[in-house]
């Protein structure tokens, strides 16, 4: 791909522009991307971010942007104007303090906000349980689909089995 | 595969993807998949004291110790590295330019499985990283995963059960996964079909790439090709697309291969020789003409010429000839135009070399 500036060169620099909530894909060369001022990762990096959520903040009227950035994480101590600016957030507790901006932000950067991957095990084991039952699930399904029945009946024995542990440890939780 | 015990032997030995194995190696050089893990109680890298930092280096030390599958690699501390070492590990692909700036407590470690590393106090305090050689994405991934399962037994994650592992910065959140192919694509360049191609990468979702990552240039025909998103997939759904998208580019790449050689069989020869003759007897050359000329003799190899130098040697001299490794190897500091020299003797060396091994097992 080329540069979409010059024309010339090829495209190495890929950011994301957001305008009228209309987001578009900008490719550059180095040497353009550097010539705009986006050159160094760290700024580019927070341009996408100051970029995704100045398209947000459109929307808002200016008392609710105001409002919004004294949103302040009461573990770290960021302010969420700060965020804007640096697209890096401070701590865990941080998701939870801005989780009413993050999320329509994560939905724009993700197309989702729900986790479906892997989970820590430690001191998680519910939460870990539950998750490898649900992936479980979906993992039969992709075989039956796949008709790879000798694979669905595994995966199907295993659910069977994880399920049956997690009801014995919630009657051996209930008798403690 | 055994860890290095130093950095000067992490200097002398190769790494596992030199060695021009593995599925599809003579065009996808390398696999990587990376996972992003900070530590619960610790603010993000940027926000923590240096205390902090020092503290996570010494957990991270903990925990791989406790670990039978971790324990026994190598930990480097980037303030105790010279500026050189530190670009040496960037132009091996095992730290980022990020971590390799050395301002602050940062550190990677090499497990005993030397395919796998652990970056500490990147952009987040863990970043989990294998590199495999060739195309072996669900190697790449067990491994990954099996470092991760080994670590959370000692280390406490930043996890929500909503958003999952909690990153720095929201584009990493859920997975933290970035699985990626280093491929060399040289065929749908020169026939100009790239564009096609990786514009329909980027549409379904996937991100493209130069040599040295994130903003990098793309050089010598080599496109890093890698998973956008990382929340609302599992790392399976992330890594079977990327896999399946690889596998088509490759059949695209052979395909332009084939028609290439039947169409154009001689001036494709021409321009493999002449790239193999430049770097061969040159006298004075830069980094990046390296890469270009070794782009088309690897092209040259995979493609069946007799008489040019193994791909593994192919592989080595787009390391062994970038700037900090060369100095390293002189030990000395160098200008750029002593390098170019020093660089050129280096490549012809061992271009040299590589074909006294190829006549004395053909005599």
């Amino acid at each position: 791909m080329l540069c979409q500036i010059c024309g010339k060169n090829p495209a190495s620099v890929h950011f994301t522009e957001i305008h009228d909530n209309k987001m578009s894909e900008i490719h550059v060369c180095e040497r353009c991307a550097e010539e705009k001022g986006m050159h160094t990762p760290a700024q580019q990096h927070k341009f996408e971010i100051a970029d995704l959520l100045a398209g947000m903040v459109d929307s808002m009227t200016h008392t609710e942007e105001e409002r919004v950035g004294h949103v302040q994480c009461p573990r770290c101590g960021l302010l969420y104007s700060s965020f804007k600016e640096t697209g890096r957030l401070g701590c865990a507790d941080c998701y939870t303090a801005f989780q009413f901006q993050l999320r329509p932000l994560l939905r724009r950067i993700h197309g989702d906000t729900h986790h479906r991957g892997k989970a820590p095990v430690r001191g998680q084991e519910s939460v870990s349980s539950t998750r490898t039952i649900q992936r479980l699930h979906d993992e039969l399904q992709r075989a039956v689909e796949r008709e790879e029945f000798e694979r669905a009946a595994q995966v199907r024995d295993e659910i069977r089995k994880l399920e049956a542990e997690r009801q014995a440890a919630v009657r051996e939780g209930g008798r403690s | 595969m055994s860890a290095p015990q130093s950095f000067d032997e992490l200097f002398q030995g190769s790494a596992p993807w030199w060695q021009g194995e593995g599925p599809h190696a003579d065009m996808v050089l390398s696999t990587r998949i990376r996972l992003a893990r900070n530590l619960r109680d610790v603010p993000f890298t940027h926000r923590a004291r240096d205390e902090q930092l020092h503290g996570v280096l010494a957990s991270v030390t903990h925990a791989v110790g406790s670990s039978s599958l971790l324990q026994g690699g190598l930990m480097l501390k980037m303030q105790d590295c010279s500026p050189i070492d530190r670009q040496v590990l960037v132009e091996r692909h095992l730290v980022s330019h990020e971590l390799g700036d050395g301002a602050r407590p940062r550190g990677i470690y090499v497990a005993p499985d030397d395919r796998v590393s652990i970056m500490v106090n990147e952009e987040d305090h863990l970043r989990l990283q294998s590199l495999t050689p060739g195309f072996q994405l669900a190697e790449a991934w067990a491994l990954a995963d099996a470092t991760d399962d080994e670590l959370d037994r000692t280390l406490e994650y930043a996890f929500s059960d909503e958003i999952g592992y909690l990153t720095a910065c929201p584009t990493n959140a859920g997975t933290g996964l970035r699985a990626s192919v280093l491929i060399h694509l040289p065929a749908l360049v020169l026939l100009e079909e790239i564009q096609r191609v990786l514009k329909s990468i980027m549409q379904v979702g996937l991100n493209v790439r130069g040599l040295y990552g994130e903003h990098s240039e793309i050089m010598g025909n080599l496109f890093q090709i890698s998973n956008q998103t990382t929340l609302g997939r599992s790392e399976r759904d992330s890594i079977e697309s990327l896999e399946r998208v690889t596998k088509q580019i490759i059949e695209t790449e052979e395909r332009a291969r084939e028609r290439m050689l039947r169409d154009a069989r001689t001036q494709l020869e021409d321009k493999v020789w002449r790239a193999y003759g430049t770097l061969r007897y040159c006298r004075s050359i830069q980094a990046k003409e390296v890469i270009n000329l070794c782009s088309a003799v690897r092209l040259g190899v995979a493609m069946g010429l007799e008489g040019l130098c193994p791909l593994r040697v192919v592989n080595e001299l787009l390391v062994l000839t970038q700037p900090a490794h060369l100095q390293r190897a002189a030990g000395t500091e160098m200008a750029p135009p002593e390098r170019n020299i020093r660089r050129a003797q280096v490549v012809r060396e061992r271009l040299a070399a590589a074909e006294h091994e190829t006549r004395d097992t053909h005599s």
